[in-house]
């Protein structure tokens, strides 16, 4: 077949309360078409209760390129984390 | 004659037999990758409600039968399946008309099942049941985007709709088991609820409603068309060259 469909990026939930968690892609002409596709090739082994299908096209993507600028800066800010703090004695444990 | 439980525990069989093996004829042949996986998804789900209805259906006969004799050792003639079934694959739109007629009487014969008299039949009724829902979403789906997307695909659909219509009435149920439905072992007749449901779907799908087509009969008797020999050769040849071989 000549026609490519659409991709679609596919995402399951494995239990209730957990998050949706991004599993693949598939490609289907419309997203009701793309969610029987999903279930056939991503939850055929119970791996999930509920699935998301979105447009691929929807994604906006961060770039490669930019991943010093957008990354790198966390990486000496040691305040963003608890153990930078030194508790009192009282809460310790906590 | 009347039939008797284990003449229709066969004919169910045999149904989910050979159209699993029609559409496991699909594999790295359908339209896309995803498509190649649903088909055979399909087709095993079908496998595996034959395997359960022909080693019951060798309990009920008592002739110490599993369920590989139904499979690989009986001839054409003693199959039992609508003679739907066995049509030919044909392009995509007429694998997925065949399909949506069956599956729609799968579903209604499933749901009609769940409180059978006969609690092996009923318990596997629950699974089928679901498992046939999810292959209707699929083909109704599917016929509704061929009836309403090109014009080829249009024409193409509509040419399937009119192709397989002749094999329906023999989904809805044989002539012969009157009985078993006054003991409460089968449901009650699907007839009208599918013609409801098929006309609901190929009016969303845009395409016509054959009316005036005959309709042919015969499997549920063994007497088939055509298309069923060359199948069983394909499917029952490596048995047949190796009795009692496993792998």
């Amino acid at each position: 077949m000549s026609t490519v469909f659409p991709q679609w990026e596919v995402f399951v939930r494995a239990r209730r309360g957990l998050d949706h968690q991004h599993a693949g892609s598939v490609h289907a002409p419309d997203g009701e078409t793309a969610l029987r596709a999903a279930r056939d090739l991503f939850t055929r082994r119970q791996e999930g209760v509920s699935l998301w299908v979105v447009p691929s096209t929807e994604i906006v993507a961060s770039d490669p390129a930019d991943v010093d600028a957008l990354f790198g800066p966390a990486a000496d800010k040691a305040y963003r984390f608890p153990t930078n703090y030194d508790l009192p004695p009282d809460v310790d444990h906590m | 004659m009347a039939a008797d439980l284990f003449t229709h525990v066969l004919r169910q069989g045999d149904r989910a037999l050979v159209l699993s093996h029609r559409l496991a004829q699909w594999i790295t042949h359908a339209p896309t990758l995803e498509e190649d996986v649903a088909l055979a998804n399909i087709s095993l789900d079908l496998l595996g409600q034959a395997r359960h209805l022909f080693t019951y259906a060798g309990e009920l006969e008592g002739e110490g039968h599993d369920e590989d004799h139904f499979a690989y050792w009986r001839d054409a003639s003693e199959f039992r399946n609508p003679l739907l079934v066995e049509q030919p694959n044909g392009d995509f739109a007429v694998t997925i008309a065949r399909q949506v007629f069956h599956d729609q009487a799968a579903v209604l014969y499933w749901e009609s099942m769940s409180d059978s008299g006969d609690t092996t039949i009923a318990a596997l009724a629950v699974r089928a049941r679901n498992e046939t829902a999810f292959h209707l979403q699929h083909s109704a789906g599917w016929l509704i985007r061929l009836g309403d997307g090109t014009d080829e695909s249009r024409r193409r659909a509509q040419a399937a709709v009119d192709a397989m219509w002749p094999f329906t009435s023999e989904l809805l149920g044989a002539d012969d088991e009157g009985a078993l439905r006054a003991d409460g072992l089968i449901g009650e007749s699907i007839e009208s609820t599918w013609q409801v449901a098929v006309a609901d779907i190929l009016l969303e799908a845009g395409l016509e409603r054959p009316t005036s087509i005959e309709q042919r009969t015969g499997g549920l008797h063994g007497a088939h068309s055509e298309h069923l020999e060359p199948l069983l050769h394909e499917m029952q040849g490596l048995a047949r060259a190796h009795p009692g071989a496993t792998w």
